[in-house]
């Protein structure tokens, strides 16, 4: 070997915010979850649109609780992103008081979706109306739950003074997860509770 | 503990494999040996062989149900099966091929090359890697188990509603169909980001994204479209099983379900899967090809975008698998239309091909008659497929044998002719021995003539109205000296096939020695040992050109050429260069795993997970959910090793 000399760009080193692959993945794995939600959503309509008689079959959808557990999703994602920005300044409190509050609220948006499956007049196998209502919600609820363990687990993380504003860059990658499952549940609680009142 | 670095001016050295350093890069990637490092192993090279031996098992199992079934047919009123097990048979058949032989060979072409190709030390998620191999596996024979018991799935590939509900299917026979592909598309679906991840991120220097190889383009159509395809395949396949074990109602016209919702997400995903199993292959030609015509490829950048196009093409063409269901004229004429414009792209390929025969000085190996044979084949596959895109035609031939020769001319033409060429151009480099070339070009002909013997009567069966998929038929139809004429040829096929794994196993004990490049090839895994060394380059390569190899007689100018000699050394432990998406300027070093179990525990979990869902064993699955986790867990662990955790 002869060394010819030193590079004139100093590069980072490992998992740095954007620079790390893990980034890159999360983008892909969202890329084709969302997919995922697409085709769901793709057969509610299709579904839907070849509905005889009355669609939805037992009434329009109640928003008493989906509007609630939206706003709790919705604030989750808030307070996660100050949580994020905490750390972005090395403030590993700041991160996990945002953690924590994050998963309060994921955890109180599934006791809201619970009662609502609780308290619906049908069940799984009523109808294709049903069917649906319980899969597509169900599998948001499942995502919400990956969530909550990314959540606690980063949580578990930043306790352990894993992360500092250098190094984080598994936080960002939780965190857009999180984000993503909240955007998921605008286009799901569309599909059931606005658009068959349009 | 040695302090984690955040940033490093990296040393530039000079350097090959016989250099000391090269010594120090040894010991940072090899991992343990013995059972130990080959269950724990992450190495591209290793995973893509194993990719490349078990999807040519299966294609072997695959061959063997179809002389099974071609024995059947061979006369009329055949009575070696019983009709069940011939659906059995040919559903299996279709599976196998499809789904287990097809997309899988070329994952392990892209597995072993890519990094090579692209002159990196692995891909982007080595563990990531691993997991899409053992869930691979792990797929693949969970869809066999029913198969000793006489109750594997026999509903087709595509497997349509009512005939796989419940009520006319009741065996656990479609279960262990729509479980096993649910588990595959994980697989499936890993494998693709990590690809897509690895062109975006792990390129030599210089490599921009005009000079990587066509087999890059083609796995890399083939991978993002996997991820906007497989949910598709995946959801229909989880909405069937919970309608057979939950009672659900998506696929139930008595309770508003849609069969054709069925018919709608499976070719959704069943079209642009097509083409994931042909871009890469017709990559592996694209770049094999000129090496034997000794000139660059002619059309670089009309091949990579009509790969791009093609594919994207591929999403907006599903329901001319569906003319006959009838759908309105209006979706149907814009169907067919779609479907003709995928000529255009097609065409750009073929022409490119024969041009660089045309200009080029041929060198008759084998693998440039496996490469040239599958131009042939690929245009008969092509006009039979323009055939069946117009709506009348395809009144006519759906649901015959003349579907039945097109899809094996696409298969076997534009997958089995070039995976087979890309043995015999690649193997030196798996190996660093040369196959035998005689027998190379015998093994050529056998194939060539036993697959068109074969299967092009098939066309004329097809035309004389015998439907595919059935068991056996009665005399005076016309169909028994063809169907004689099939099977014959499609054993001389088959003959073909062993004729090759001959030469493979020969070669490897026997082959002459190789060298680094014993092709005199263009493209950068020519510049590194054959087999290459376990961290591939001794020092990362910067790239000038498409052709970094050629580029003394291409008359690239002195000054602005590749480099493989020298180049950043990152020797550090296993360390790689990250490079920006589109220029592939030098961005960031990368810290790559060491061996690890948990991509083997994780997808074991994973498949213990779908058994216990078959047999509706609750506590088992969620057994298995609390490992998958705790697998996840010990894999994402911040490791400083890693330059994960600074403090």
């Amino acid at each position: 070997m002869v060394e010819v000399g030193v590079s004139r760009t100093v590069l980072p080193v490992g998992s740095k915010a954007h620079h790390a692959s893990g980034w890159w993945g999360m983008l892909t794995v969202i890329a084709t979850e969302a997919t995922l939600f697409a085709y769901l959503l793709f057969s509610y309509f299709y579904i839907a649109s070849h509905a005889v008689g009355a669609w939805p079959p037992h009434g329009m959808p109640k928003l008493s609780l989906a509007i609630p557990g939206t706003i709790m999703l919705v604030a989750g994602s808030v307070t996660m992103w100050w949580g994020e920005r905490g750390i972005d300044r090395g403030n590993a409190v700041q991160l996990m008081i945002g953690l924590a509050i994050s998963m309060v609220l994921g955890i109180v948006f599934i006791l809201l979706e619970g009662v609502e499956w609780a308290g619906e007049p049908f069940h799984l196998a009523s109808g294709v109306y049903s069917s649906l209502y319980f899969t597509i919600t169900g599998f948001h609820l499942a995502h919400v739950v990956v969530g909550l363990l990314l959540l606690m687990i980063l949580f578990v993380w930043t306790a352990l003074r894993y992360f500092d504003a250098n190094r984080h860059s598994a936080v960002s990658i939780g965190v857009l997860y999180w984000h993503f499952i909240t955007i998921v549940w605008l286009a799901v609680f569309f599909t059931f509770y606005i658009a068959p009142r349009l | 503990m040695a302090e984690v670095e955040t940033f490093r001016a990296p040393l530039i050295a000079r350097a090959t494999d016989r250099s000391p350093s090269s010594q120090t890069l040894r010991r940072s990637w090899e991992g343990p040996g013995g059972i130990a490092g080959w269950l724990s192993s992450v190495d591209h090279k290793e995973i893509g062989k194993r990719y490349l031996v078990t999807a040519f098992l299966f294609l072997i199992i695959g061959g063997l149900e179809a002389a099974v079934m071609r024995a059947q047919l061979a006369q009329p009123n055949g009575h070696l099966l019983t009709s069940e097990q011939y659906s059995q048979l040919f559903t299996m058949h279709g599976v196998t091929m499809i789904f287990l032989y097809a997309l899988p060979v070329l994952s392990g072409f892209s597995n072993y090359l890519w990094p090579l190709l692209l002159g990196s030390r692995d891909m982007a998620f080595p563990r990531l890697n691993a997991l899409s191999y053992w869930v691979f596996l792990f797929a693949g024979i969970f869809l066999y188990v029913s198969f000793p018991l006489g109750k594997a799935p026999d509903g087709g590939w595509f497997n349509y509603v009512p005939y796989a509900s419940r009520a006319y299917n009741p065996g656990p026979n479609i279960d262990v169909y729509a479980l096993g592909m649910v588990l595959l598309g994980i697989s499936t679906t890993v494998g693709s980001i990590n690809f897509i991840v690895t062109l975006l991120r792990m390129r030599a220097p210089g490599m921009s994204i005009n000079r990587v190889p066509i087999l890059i383009w083609g796995t890399l159509s083939t991978s993002v479209a996997n991820l906007f395809a497989v949910p598709a395949v995946s959801l229909a396949f989880f909405m069937l099983w919970m309608d057979r074990q939950f009672g659900t109602h998506f696929f139930d016209v008595s309770a508003g379900g849609q069969p054709l919702l069925w018919q709608h997400l499976f070719w959704m995903f069943g079209h642009p899967w097509v083409y994931a199993i042909v871009l890469p292959a017709m990559g592996i030609v694209s770049d094999g090809l000129p090496t034997f015509c000794r000139r660059p490829l002619v059309g670089y950048t009309p091949v990579a975008l009509s790969t791009v196009a093609a594919m994207t093409l591929g999403f907006g063409v599903w329901v001319h698998h569906m003319f006959a269901t009838g759908l309105p004229a209006i979706a149907m004429s814009y169907f067919s239309a779609a479907s003709m414009i995928i000529v255009i792209p097609s065409a750009v390929a073929v022409f490119s091909w024969i041009a660089t025969i045309w200009t080029g000085r041929p060198v008759f190996t084998s693998a440039f008659l496996f490469f040239a044979g599958f131009v042939l084949l690929f245009v008969i596959g092509g006009l039979s497929g323009f055939m069946t895109a117009s709506v009348p035609v395809d009144l006519q031939l759906t649901h015959t044998y003349f579907i039945v020769a097109h899809l094996h001319y696409t298969i076997i033409g534009i997958n089995v002719f070039p995976v087979v060429g890309g043995i015999f151009y690649w193997f030196p480099k798996f190996t660093g021995r040369l196959m035998n070339e005689t027998l190379g070009k015998w093994t050529f002909w056998v194939m060539f003539i036993g697959f068109n013997v074969g299967f092009f009567p098939m066309h004329i069966l097809g035309l004389a109205g015998m439907p595919r998929r059935i068991y056996t038929y009665p005399e005076g139809l016309g169909w028994g000296p063809l169907n004689l004429i099939v099977t014959l040829g499609s054993y001389l096929f088959a003959i073909g096939v062993l004729l090759f794994l001959v030469n493979v196993f020969v070669s490897l004990k026997r082959g002459k020695s190789a060298g680094d490049n014993p092709w005199d090839g263009p493209s950068l895994e020519w510049s590194t040992s054959s087999p290459p060394p376990v961290y591939n380059f001794a020092v990362i390569p910067t790239v000038a050109s498409r052709y970094p190899l050629w580029e003394g007689r291409l008359n690239q100018s002195e000054d602005d050429r590749s480099s493989t000699q020298e180049g950043f050394l990152l020797d550090k432990g296993r360390e790689t260069l990250g490079t920006t998406s589109l220029d592939a300027e030098p961005d960031v070093i990368l810290k790559m795993p060491p061996n690890a179990y948990s991509p083997l525990l994780l997808a074991l979990a994973l498949a213990v997970l779908f058994v216990a869902a078959l047999l509706h064993s609750w506590w088992l699955l969620g057994a298995c959910l609390i490992g998958t986790l705790l697998a996840s867990i010990a894999w994402l662990w911040p490791q400083r090793s890693l330059s994960q955790i600074e403090t």
